[in-house]
């Protein structure tokens, strides 16, 4: 019974959708005709009759308009023998038919260039921009929009407040409210004025600043610029609440800049942490498993540019567990090979490291060459989410921030949620008492060398989204790292993370207003002032610590 | 009148009287030999000592008054110290700053003040150039800025404890924040560039082979008075306590000892000798900018000490001779090949040579012996 019911409201639904389609299909069809021979118009000698073509193509508001209209205010749009219209374009470098909108293999024979004069011109644009605001494309609106915005000729006033009434899209009917708002600055209406005022003030944006800061300004004569004195202070308002709003976004903005930092320095430190914790071992090569790992997933993207193309976003899923492998495996292999053979020798190690990160950056120059090379953001952390008006969070940036959350969630459950964290804890407690206990201290030593060296080729992925790759990439954080390892103590997992995130936010704070290298040497004395004080770092381990 | 036999007595008190006669040979060669052969016979003979050489030669001079310095206060007292390049470039600056103020006037901008600061647009000098057109002032101050920032560094540093790894690691942060401090224009000492430029010393000028072996001899004798100074250091009870606190720093200072004190005396003394070799090095190289304090240059200074053998003074010359010769052989014939020679030389040398070549000829010397005994 119920069956039924739905099977024929189904089958109603399915008629009623069909006569839609074919009543929208023949509507198009008898605009197809007028537009076709509204372009055909645009190729007149005469222009009257091109004017007349354009109020037609403006009346009919079709966006297949578009470019060929476009085509027509740069001088290339063209009229074949038979009236026909072509235009060149730019980005296939083809002629394409200015109606079906198809390119043509070859070029038709008589092809001649429409004439234009600068009155066709003039009239052009505000019809260009109209069907642009018309367009179902919410991108296309939005583009004309910050377009119109820039142009503010007051002659665009109503077109903007008509598409501005009518808009849905909340980013678009923004954008539109910002460029009527330039454009009502100039009106002759004071009410007009003072209502562009109030919407600056909540949207306005360094454009907008130029132009409330003539308005606030003096003639040359010392009157002022406005007359009118309500007007002039709501002007100075804007001005201000622009500004602080501007403040307001660089601070966090700095902030954010700062806890991506603080993410880097985090993949770095963590593995220094552990290891120096665990074996007291400080590795200068850290740096370069960053580099390594930033490498890893250069060489991923070309793997996919070459033989998956149809794949390429999906290189940096495949990028994360390779470079994971690959410096997890360079780090065990360093550590069989020459750590092992010089534990309690500290500074020794401190200088065969060093060797050894020579050594891969001379390698990976000799493979990559020296230059710089560019890793891409796959096309889905490309862009950013539009937090507030005028502040942008780069996907790519939040996506190494959750990214390191997830890892360091990852190293904390391996500590205190497996056999294998219970033994490096034992170990970094007391090496003796473990290996009489049993733990085969050395292979810990192995694995957690590895696991430290693969956690920076993670932080090689996640760095490689944030800029470029070269070979000395690792040396520019390896001393940041090793400030982080020093304020946070050795170990202790809630102390890297914290002092990471300390160390990146202070140092992009203070960078605006003391400069980036300012800075570095302020956080340099604080930290040496620290390590007067507690000199374990952060979290010092209670009870007694081996002298 | 101090009679011969205690002369005798205290000499060999420093060093064997084997060390005395090498050092009597090598004294000679450099200082008589070397100037000889390039002041006498022309320059068409095969004995003739190439001018181009002398400069080379002298700045492999200074070089071993650096690795003799780094040897003090990590062969003897166990800080290895990853900063010791910032020591030697402050002496560096303070002998180019009065080398630049000594041809005010004769720049491309015919001003009073270094083309540098024209080029900014400064109209007067910064308050901390001033006095620099005197020598004996910058000679001097080449040895003390780095002693007083060795002080304030070390003052907090070993008063807190900081030892080991931690204490490299912030010496080598303390050299990259000076380095990134001097590059900025605003600092006042001609950023990126460096100075350079320099046209004469004392009126001689720089370009004359005359002054460039004066200089070359000064800068030998400068390493044999510091390597005697060096001897003397760790010859006395202060070098006992030293090498104590580098073998057991607890127990020295529980036997009552202010083990800070004697650390913080040895590494200022060390930075006052970075900044001698500095001052030496800067007139015959011709150019001091901030490069010279990249923290790598500052490990490399550790591998020279460690090639050589830590604690042995001789050791950390021949170290900084023979790999400074090679860098320069290496990097101008084949130059993607010298980061792996000194890569893999960090490597050898920690694992399997920990006491370098003097260790090396001392365990040759000791099985001969003992064969020569049987």
């Amino acid at each position: 019974m119920r069956v039924q019911v739905l099977a024929r409201v189904f089958g109603l639904a399915v008629v009623i959708a069909a006569s839609f389609v074919v009543m929208a299909r023949s509507a198009r069809a008898g605009d197809a005709g007028a537009l076709e021979q509204a372009l055909r118009g645009l190729g007149s000698n005469d222009a009257d009759t091109v004017e007349a073509s354009m109020a037609k193509l403006a009346e009919l508001s079709d966006p297949a308009a578009i470019p060929a209209l476009e085509a027509l205010a740069d001088d290339r749009l063209r009229v074949g023998a038979g009236g026909a219209i072509y235009f060149e374009d730019r980005v296939k470098q083809k002629l394409v038919d200015a109606f079906t909108g198809v390119a043509l293999a070859q070029e038709p024979p008589d092809l001649k260039p429409v004439e234009m004069n600068n009155a066709l011109r003039r009239a052009v644009f505000p019809i260009l921009a109209q069907l642009k605001l018309h367009s179902p494309d919410a991108d296309v609106r939005l583009a004309a929009a910050e377009e119109l915005s820039k142009r503010e000729s007051t002659s665009a006033g109503p077109l903007l407040r008509a598409a501005r009434d009518k808009e849905k899209n909340r980013k678009v009917k923004e954008a539109l409210a910002l460029a009527l708002a330039r454009v009502d600055l100039h009106s002759e209406d004071r009410s007009r004025r003072l209502e562009a005022l109030v919407t600056l003030r909540t949207l306005g944006d360094s454009d907008a600043k130029s132009d409330l800061a003539k308005l606030t300004s003096n003639n040359d004569d010392g009157t002022y610029a406005e007359g009118d004195d309500e007007v002039r202070k709501a002007a100075v308002a804007a001005l201000g609440a622009i500004e602080s709003r501007e403040r307001f976004i660089g601070f966090f903005g700095n902030v954010v800049h700062g806890i991506s930092l603080a993410s880097v320095l985090l993949f770095a430190a963590l593995g220094l942490a552990i290891t120096f914790g665990l074996m007291g071992v400080i590795n200068m090569a850290h740096g370069e498993m960053l580099m390594l790992g930033a490498y890893a997933t250069y060489t991923v993207q070309v793997f996919f540019e070459k033989h998956l193309p149809g794949h390429l976003s999906l290189y940096l899923i495949a990028a994360v567990p390779l470079a994971f492998a690959v410096t997890m495996s360079v780090g065990i292999v360093l550590e069989r090979l020459v750590i092992r053979h010089l534990y309690g020798r500290q500074l020794e190690t401190l200088l065969a490291t060093w060797g050894i990160s020579l050594a891969l950056i001379q390698t990976v120059r000799f493979i990559y060459g020296a230059q710089n090379v560019a890793v891409a953001n796959p096309s889905w952390l490309a862009g950013g989410a539009e937090v507030a008006h005028g502040w942008v969070l780069p996907y790519s940036r939040i996506a190494v921030v959750g990214f390191v959350i997830v890892v360091s969630l990852g190293v904390w459950a391996l500590f205190w949620r497996t056999s294998l964290g219970v033994k490096v804890r034992a170990v970094t407690q007391n090496r003796n008492m473990a290996a009489c206990l049993g733990i085969p201290t050395a292979r810990v030593d192995m694995w957690i060398f590895g696991l430290g060296s693969g956690i920076a080729g993670l932080g090689g992925v996640a760095l490689s989204q944030l800029g470029n790759v070269g070979p000395e990439l690792g040396q520019a954080y390896i001393i940041d790292s090793f400030m982080v390892v020093v304020l946070g103590g050795v170990g202790r997992l809630a102390g890297t993370v914290s002092a990471a995130l300390g160390l990146g936010i202070i140092n992009k704070l203070i960078e605006p207003f003391a400069g980036a290298v300012l800075g570095k040497i302020a956080i340099l004395l604080l930290i040496i002032l620290f390590i007067q004080r507690r000199p374990e770092g952060l979290f010092a381990a209670k009870g007694r610590v081996e002298a | 009148m101090i009679p011969f036999k205690t002369i005798r007595e205290r000499a060999l008190q420093l060093q064997p009287a084997r060390y005395w006669i090498a050092t009597g040979i090598f004294a000679t060669s450099i200082l008589v030999i070397v100037p000889l052969l390039n002041a006498v016979p022309g320059p068409s003979s095969p004995f003739h000592f190439p001018d181009y050489l002398l400069p080379l030669l002298g700045k492999f001079l200074c070089y071993a008054i650096l690795a003799l310095a780094l040897d003090l206060v990590w062969g003897f007292t166990g800080i290895l110290s990853l900063g010791h390049g910032l020591f030697f470039a402050l002496g560096g600056y303070a002998m180019g700053m009065y080398l630049m103020r000594s041809i005010k006037g004769e720049g491309v901008y015919r001003s009073e003040l270094p083309d540098f600061m024209v080029f900014l647009d400064w109209k007067k000098l910064p308050w901390y150039w001033h006095g620099f057109g005197n020598f004996n002032f910058a000679l001097a101050m080449a040895v003390l800025v780095p002693g007083l920032v060795a002080f304030a560094f070390g003052y907090f540093a070993f008063r807190s404890r900081v030892r080991g790894v931690y204490l490299s690691i912030v010496t080598q942060a303390l050299t990259y924040a000076a380095m990134l401090l001097f590059f900025q224009n605003a600092t006042g000492f001609g950023g990126n560039n460096g100075l350079t430029d320099f046209k004469r010393i004392l009126g001689y000028s720089l370009h004359d082979p005359s002054t460039k072996l004066t200089l070359y001899v000064i800068s030998g004798m400068a390493l044999l008075f510091v390597y005697l100074l060096c001897r003397y250091v760790v010859a006395s009870k202060l070098g006992r306590v030293l090498t104590a606190i580098r073998d057991a720093e607890l127990k020295v200072r529980f036997c009552g000892y202010q083990a800070a004190h004697y650390k913080l005396f040895v590494w200022t003394l060390s930075a006052m000798l970075c900044g001698l070799a500095g001052a030496l090095y800067v007139p015959q190289v011709g150019i001091i900018n901030p490069s010279e304090m990249q923290p790598s240059n500052s490990i490399e200074m550790a591998i020279w000490v460690a090639v050589g053998g830590r604690g042995t003074l001789v050791g950390p010359v021949a170290g900084a001779w023979l790999i400074n010769g090679t860098k320069s052989w290496l990097t101008t014939a084949f130059p993607s090949a010298w980061l792996y020679v000194l890569g893999t030389l960090f490597v050898v040398i920690t694992l399997f040579i920990p006491d370098g070549l003097v260790g090396i000829s001392t365990a040759i010397r000791n099985r001969l012996s003992a064969r020569i005994r049987a």
